[in-house]
């Protein structure tokens, strides 16, 4: 039986998640019920979101460091604009989307290092979100509320969401022929602009898709902690970069796996929940989860070798 | 007339000029009252940003994908070890200064290790240790906040000749730099890494041994602008590196490095260092709240950005 690089590429992450998932029921047998894993994966649905919009700016050779700052900025709005008159909230994010296509553009046009760009913007998402929220508060919609508390039979609302999203971009990016144009141009800009596509277009269209993503982050964020601030996702810049790598992604040449970003983006949240069952003390959690990106990197190494000690048989 | 063109294309005048333009109009909204004061909180507060701009520069001149995102835990951890051995005693100057040099001599090789032995991409590499070195901050951080040495803090905090002492020892450091990157075979190296990695191995440039070079620079550079931090504001705080991490790449950036790697810049670094903390204090001059700084800070990086960057795709 022959095994495709891509399913190869998703095994590594997919072995991670499920060692770290081990360890933690064997450590805490009690979390291996419906109330366990949804509280475990909680946190995991606006992380996976940024995720994936992080790794769609990285499948077209950029690197978004505005993340953190435009999630907190939706987060900001969906407490404020969005829960009080929703058409106002809708033309905000609409206009932020739009905000996203220009940025694309401009950084094409230009030819501009997208990481300078995008840490100019972060600057003025923050800005945005402090006028709007200068202390934490706000409300969440109801509907937001009620979507990431509902309780789904059998399986917890943060796995379904997850595999949901998992399924959508795998579709959109894997499958779709937008995706394949997307990957291109990571891949060799210069041949898909040959074969006649309007790049500019095409990567207007993968930062407004990038900054749908990210909106629907700060949307469901702000769903499960029922209010916001300003500084309330700066993390996720971080954290959605480290979500991709883990899950297989490359920085250069359209190599991405949306479902490896997901389980990349669920690892993560994991390790915050394995810290605190092991009980280490606060001084040493954010220690440990760098320790623990370190260890699960060595191990993809690790199996990346095997992989091709086989390959050379 | 030749002389002025051959200044337009140096990519540093840009920063240089939106620097002038800046404490102009500040200094004009205040009826240059302010001007001297102005001068010297940017000078000293740019040294800051110098320091660790110029370790990130030679980092991000090894190329694409090379960035040390440890540079404000390295800051932390450094101010905080370093006042904690000195514990107010003037005989200890040295020997903090030397435990920070030291520390940064131990991080860059941790970050360098990561990179080379797990084979992973710097950013996630530095992010690693950075959290590893900033629990230990948050660890040895416990306690009372220490203050600095009374000679070191009046050193940092007073003035030679008018130009803040900070601003002398960012000088000579950067001084070093240029004849370091410019005069040395090992800047010759790492540019000729940054312009093709591949084509730097076939000529027999020790790749390995210069990046885990640079990686070690850049991280001691940031202990020492940590040591001369802490001494300047009268203790180590947990986020006082913080804002240098944005800061370390954007006045690299702006000073007219070119993010592809290859090409660096000095002079540049310091006009773009004069320039962000100008900004900030023409804003507060000019009353604007939180918010509205932060956006216009935001929008000023991207038309600085715009600006020369479409100078730099014209050459």
């Amino acid at each position: 039986m022959k095994i495709s690089s891509g399913t190869i590429r998703l095994i590594i992450p997919a072995a991670s998640l499920a060692l770290l998932l081990a360890a933690v029921f064997y450590m805490q047998p009690r979390a291996m019920s419906y109330t366990g894993l949804n509280l475990l994966f909680n946190l995991a649905v606006p992380i996976a979101l940024a995720t994936v919009a992080q790794m769609l700016i990285m499948a077209v050779n950029d690197l978004d460091l505005s993340m953190g700052a435009f999630v907190s900025f939706c987060a900001c709005v969906t407490a404020t604009f969005l829960q009080a008159s929703p058409a106002i909230g809708v033309l905000i994010f609409l206009g932020a989307i739009a905000a996203y296509a220009v940025i694309g553009v401009v950084i094409h046009v230009r030819e501009l290092p997208s990481i300078v760009v995008t840490l100019g913007m972060s600057f003025v998402w923050g800005g945005l979100a402090v006028l709007m929220l200068p202390s934490p508060g706000g409300e969440a919609p109801i509907w937001a509320r009620w979507l990431m508390t509902s309780r789904p039979p059998f399986v917890p609302m943060a796995i379904v969401a997850s595999i949901v999203i998992a399924a959508v971009t795998h579709f959109v990016i894997m499958r779709s022929s937008v995706g394949v144009l997307i990957r291109g141009i990571g891949g060799n800009v210069r041949s898909v602009e040959r074969a006649g596509w309007s790049v500019i277009r095409i990567r207007a269209g993968t930062y407004a898709l990038a900054g749908f993503f990210a909106v629907l982050s700060g949307i469901t964020l702000v769903g499960l902690t029922t209010s916001a601030d300003a500084n309330i996702a700066l993390r996720y810049t971080l954290l959605s970069i480290a979500g991709v790598i883990l899950g297989g992604g490359e920085f250069v040449g359209g190599k991405v796996s949306p479902i490896g970003a997901v389980i990349g983006a669920l690892t993560l949240t994991l390790a915050g929940s394995f810290l605190s069952f092991m009980r280490i003390s606060p001084d040493w959690q954010i220690g440990a989860q760098g320790a623990i990106l370190i260890v699960v990197l060595a191990l993809r190494l690790f199996l990346n070798r095997l992989e091709k000690r086989e390959k050379g048989r | 007339m030749t002389a002025a063109r051959l200044l337009f294309t140096k990519p540093w005048i840009w920063s240089f000029a939106a620097t002038v333009i800046v404490w102009v109009v500040t200094v004009l909204f205040t009826g240059g009252a302010s001007s001297l004061g102005l001068s010297q909180a940017a000078l000293t507060f740019a040294a800051f940003s110098v320091i660790v701009g110029i370790g990130q520069m030679f980092v991000i001149t090894l190329g694409p994908g090379n960035i040390d995102l440890s540079v404000p835990a390295t800051m932390t951890l450094s101010g905080t070890l370093a006042l904690k051995l000195m514990d107010v005693q003037d005989g200890m100057i040295l020997v903090g200064l030397l435990t920070s040099i030291l520390l940064g001599f131990a991080i860059g090789i941790g970050n360098y290790a990561l990179i080379k032995l797990l084979r992973i991409p710097p950013i996630i590499a530095t992010l690693s240790i950075s959290f590893i070195v900033q629990s230990t901050a948050i660890w040895a951080n416990r306690g009372l906040r220490i203050k600095p040495p009374e000679v070191l803090a009046s050193f940092t905090t007073s003035s030679l000749f008018g130009i803040p002492n900070i601003a002398i020892v960012a000088l000579i450091l950067s001084v070093v730099a240029w004849v370091l990157l410019k005069k040395t075979i090992y800047g010759r190296w790492i540019s000729a890494i940054g312009q093709s990695t591949f084509a730097a191995r076939m000529t027999g440039i020790p790749v390995d041994g210069t990046r885990l070079v640079t990686y070690i620079l850049c991280a001691v550079l940031a202990s020492i602008c940590g040591y001369l931090l802490a001494s300047f504001s009268g203790g180590a705080a947990l986020n006082m590196g913080s804002e240098y991490l944005l800061m370390s790449i954007a006045v690299v950036v702006i000073g007219g490095t070119a993010v592809a790697g290859g090409n660096s810049n000095i002079p540049g670094i310091w006009g773009a260092s004069l320039f962000m903390f100008l900004v900030v204090s023409m804003l507060n001059t000019y009353g604007f709240g939180a918010g509205f700084r932060l956006i216009l800070t935001g929008l000023i990086i991207i038309a600085v950005i715009l600006v020369a960057g479409g100078r730099q795709s014209n050459r």
